[in-house]
Parts: structure tokens; C-alpha cells; sequence
């Protein structure tokens, strides 16, 4: 669960007064808060840590940094839920 | 399309530790904190590729091994009861506790479930009024937010029947109980590099004053723990004592400020027990005042339970970079990550664990000669 996983954002609305978009992580996305990353738009990448986007960084970054995580099989079950049903 | 490119990574890495080899001039005791960089630095072995007398030690930077034992009795405790549901990180699920863990209350009928994020926990309380629903809140300050967030949201909505069973730790408090140790070996860190990317590294600069160590906040890449060991290894020999960022693509000075303000608005600081390590002050973080309708412990009345860790277990010595993994009688035999008997071989981000999937093998072979 320390991991934070680099993904791009999909989409960005605003719910409840808080913003949301759905972030894809290689096959899977997951609904993520953007209210931490408000310089973060549609298309951008950020790492993301228990649903949260903590920080932007460029593509080839966050690209680089999901493959590595891939690479060492820490994916698997850091993004499973038994309550998401994407 | 191929983002590793394991050829050129390799050159630079050679060049790295050709340096180190001509900047050390002795030897060195570095910790790296996070749980995560333990994991790189095993899968990549670069703890056998730096040049002798350069030693890496293993922090106690995963929170799931450092959850205080009394901590996962709460929270077996709590999810026993027939009204509530609990949800937690899936890693938490095979700790063990002093009689049981979460695992096996599912097993027997708890409601137990596993999310990856609390707002999904917030989410099953608002469609289930009728659960008691308490979410397992653990992790460092890069998990704080996320989880004060939904506290906060659950306070504006007015739900009732969310709490938190809140267990947050801080990392500068626990390097300051490392360095404060007679027993202390640690001349230089790696600082957690998503940590920082919420909290910044300024707070980090007490801990430079009052000890004179270097600090190197580094990213989780192979590449990304050279240049910070590097990094460490050029201010130890020149006697300097800094904080220095390598992690400059995801880590700022401030740090995330928007997640500083809602950490702040309702957590508070607190002494905080951790597991192996004992009573750390000023530690943890716990619900402020104006949240403590949302705390589970007060909620369901476990205040009082205690716990005693049992003795066969050195994580203490390995969580304070003591002893490595492999010095234990129990590794890779009465301890494995299908039966732990301690945390840091349940978690996947635990040194034991990280030890276990890339090490036994060449351990095992040793063991034969």
C-alpha cells in the first residue's frame, strides 16, 4: 500500500466539491482524487498513492517508473479492491 | 515499446559505483527508509554491486510492519463484530496480531474487505447505512492525507456511521529515535522519496542540526538509489552533513501543500507506539478534537487493549538496521510470507520479505557448501 503508481488522467469533474478523474494504470484505471494536483489536466501524468494524485511528472517518467513496478511484480494486488468494479 | 533500457542503465550504473569506488576512502553505514527502495535496491542487487565497506541497513519505512501489535488487536477486535464492516489495505490482512489477524476473521465470518483507496471505503458507508463502517487507516505521511480527506469528507456530509481506526506514523520522528540510539550504526539516509513529495524535505533540517547526518531524499528507480548513495557517500567524506535532493522530478523544498492543509486540518500530532521499535514521541498523527466522532478506538472502546510482541521475532533489530533479515534462526523456515511471524516478512514492501523473494535461493545454495 506505500507504493504510488504512475497513471494518466482520463477525465477531471468535479463532485461534491471535490475533483475527480479516472486514471489509467497500464489495463486497469481507477477513480482518483485530483484536488492535490490542481496544475494536473487531461492527459497529464501523475503518481498516484491510495487513490490520490500526490505529484505531476512528465510521460516518459512516469512510463519508466511503471514499467519498473511491473518489472518487480508489486502492481498485482496494490490496486486491488474488493469494492471498485472497473 | 521497451521503457527500460536495461543496456544503458547498466553503463551508468557501472560509472556510479566506479565512482564510489574512488570517493571512499572507508566504510559507511547507509539506511535507505522506504520499504519500496529496499525492494529495488534487492531486485536489483545493488547492495552486492557497491564497492566494499559500503553497507546498506534496512529502515523501518513500511508501514504495515511498524503497525503496533496492539493496533492490529483493535482492529481484529473490532472487525469481530456482527454490526461492522472493516475495510483496510490488502497487506494488513495477514498480519499478525497476538491471537488472530484480519484474514482469519473474514475467514470466520467477520466483514472484512480490501480496498486500495479510503474514499471507496467512504463510498460503501454512504450506500450502507445500516454497517458500521471503520477503515483501517495506516500508512506514513504520504498516506495521511489521502485518509484525512476522508475524514474530512465524511464530516461535511454528516455521515454516521463511518469512523477511522487511524494508526499514522512520521518518518523524521522515527530517523530521530534511530540516531538517538546508543546502539546506532547509521551515518547517512536515503530519504523516502513519495513522503517527501507530500511533506517536502525542510522539516528533515532539525535532524541535520541536531546530528550532523546527510540526508539524500531519493527516487525508487536503480539508477535513482545509485546517484543518492553516491550522493551520501560524497558529503560523508567530505565531512559535510545536508539535506540534498535527488528526487527533484517528483520532490519540492515545500512539498504538496494541498495535502499538507487537509493532513493538517484533521490530523494532530501524537507519541505513537511502532512495532519492534516501542514508543516513539511525537511519532503519529490522530484525529484533532474537532474529529473524534470519527474515531473508531473511542467508538467501539478498545483504549485500553494492550499487547506484548512475542520473542522469537528480531524485527526490532532488523526495522532499526541492526541486523539483516538473514540473520534470523526463523528466515525462510519457521518465518515465510505464507506464515510470518512478523510483519515485516508479511508485507510485500517488508525487508523480510524483500529478502525472501530475491535472496533465499542464493542463501539456500550457501547454506549447502
Amino acid at each position: 500500500m506505500c507504493l504510488a503508481i504512475p497513471g494518466k488522467i482520463l477525465n477531471s469533474e468535479v463532485h461534491n466539491g471535490i475533483r475527480v478523474g479516472r486514471v489509467r494504470f497500464g489495463g486497469i484505471t481507477r477513480e482518483t482524487c485530483l484536488d492535490f494536483v490542481p496544475e494536473a489536466l487531461v492527459g497529464d501524468y501523475v503518481i498516484v498513492h491510495v487513490g490520490f494524485a500526490i505529484s505531476r511528472v512528465d510521460r516518459e517518467e512516469a512510463e519508466r517508473s511503471y514499467a519498473l513496478l511491473e518489472s518487480m511484480g508489486l502492481l498485482k494486488g496494490e490496486l486491488e479492491s474488493d469494492l471498485e468494479d472497473s | 515499446m521497451k521503457y527500460l533500457d536495461e543496456y544503458r542503465d547498466e553503463k551508468i550504473a557501472r560509472g556510479i559505483v566506479a565512482e564510489l569506488s574512488r570517493r571512499a576512502t572507508r566504510p559507511w553505514v547507509l539506511m535507505e527508509i522506504c520499504g519500496g527502495q529496499t525492494h529495488t535496491l534487492m531486485r536489483y542487487g545493488i547492495d552486492e554491486m557497491l564497492p566494499a565497506g559500503i553497507e546498506l541497513v534496512h529502515g523501518p519505512g513500511c508501514p504495515v510492519c511498524v503497525t503496533s501489535l496492539e493496533t492490529i488487536d483493535k482492529a481484529t477486535e473490532i472487525a469481530s463484530r456482527p454490526d461492522v464492516t472493516l475495510i483496510s489495505y490488502g497487506d494488513m490482512l495477514r498480519v499478525p496480531g497476538s491471537h488472530t489477524d484480519l484474514f482469519h476473521v473474514k475467514a470466520w465470518g467477520g466483514d472484512v474487505r480490501v480496498v486500495y483507496s479510503p474514499t471507496e471505503a467512504l463510498k460503501f458507508a454512504r450506500a450502507n447505512p445500516g454497517r458500521k463502517v471503520v477503515f483501517f487507516a495506516v500508512g506514513f505521511e504520504t498516506t495521511a492525507p489521502a485518509n484525512a480527506m476522508a475524514v474530512w469528507q465524511a464530516k461535511r456530509e454528516g455521515l454516521k456511521n463511518f469512523s477511522i481506526l487511524a494508526s499514522h506514523v512520521l518518518v523524521p520522528p522515527a530517523i530521530r529515535a534511530l540516531l538517538s540510539s546508543p546502539r546506532n550504526r547509521v551515518q547517512g539516509f536515503i530519504g523516502p522519496g513519495h513522503v517527501c513529495t507530500v511533506m517536502g524535505y525542510r522539516e528533515y533540517e532539525d535532524l541535520i542540526r541536531d546530528f550532523h547526518v546527510p540526508i539524500v531524499v531519493g527516487g525508487f528507480e536503480p539508477l535513482d538509489l545509485l546517484e543518492a548513495i553516491l550522493m551520501l557517500v560524497t558529503q560523508l567524506e567530505e565531512g559535510r552533513a545536508a539535506v540534498e535532493n535527488q528526487y527533484v522530478r517528483s520532490v519540492t523544498y515545500e512539498g504538496n501543500l494541498f495535502a499538507q492543509k487537509v493532513l493538517a486540518e484533521v490530523f494532530e500530532v501524537c507519541d505513537r507506539k511502532w512495532r519492534g521499535i516501542g514508543g516513539i514521541p511525537a511519532s503519529g498523527l490522530s484525529l484533532r478534537e474537532e474529529y473524534v466522532e470519527f474515531d473508531a478506538d473511542r467508538i467501539f472502546g478498545t483504549e485500553g487493549v494492550t499487547a506484548d510482541e512475542p520473542a522469537e521475532c528480531i524485527s526490532a533489530e532488523v526495522l532499526q538496521g541492526l541486523k539483516k533479515p538473514t540473520d534470523c534462526p526463523a528466515f525462510g523456515t519457521r518465518c515465510t510470507p505464507e506464515n510470518p511471524l512478523g510483519a515485516p516478512m508479511v508485507s510485500s514492501e517488508g525487508a523480510c520479505a524483500a529478502y525472501y523473494q530475491y535472496r533465499r535461493h542464493a542463501i539456500a545454495a550457501k547454506g549447502t557448501h
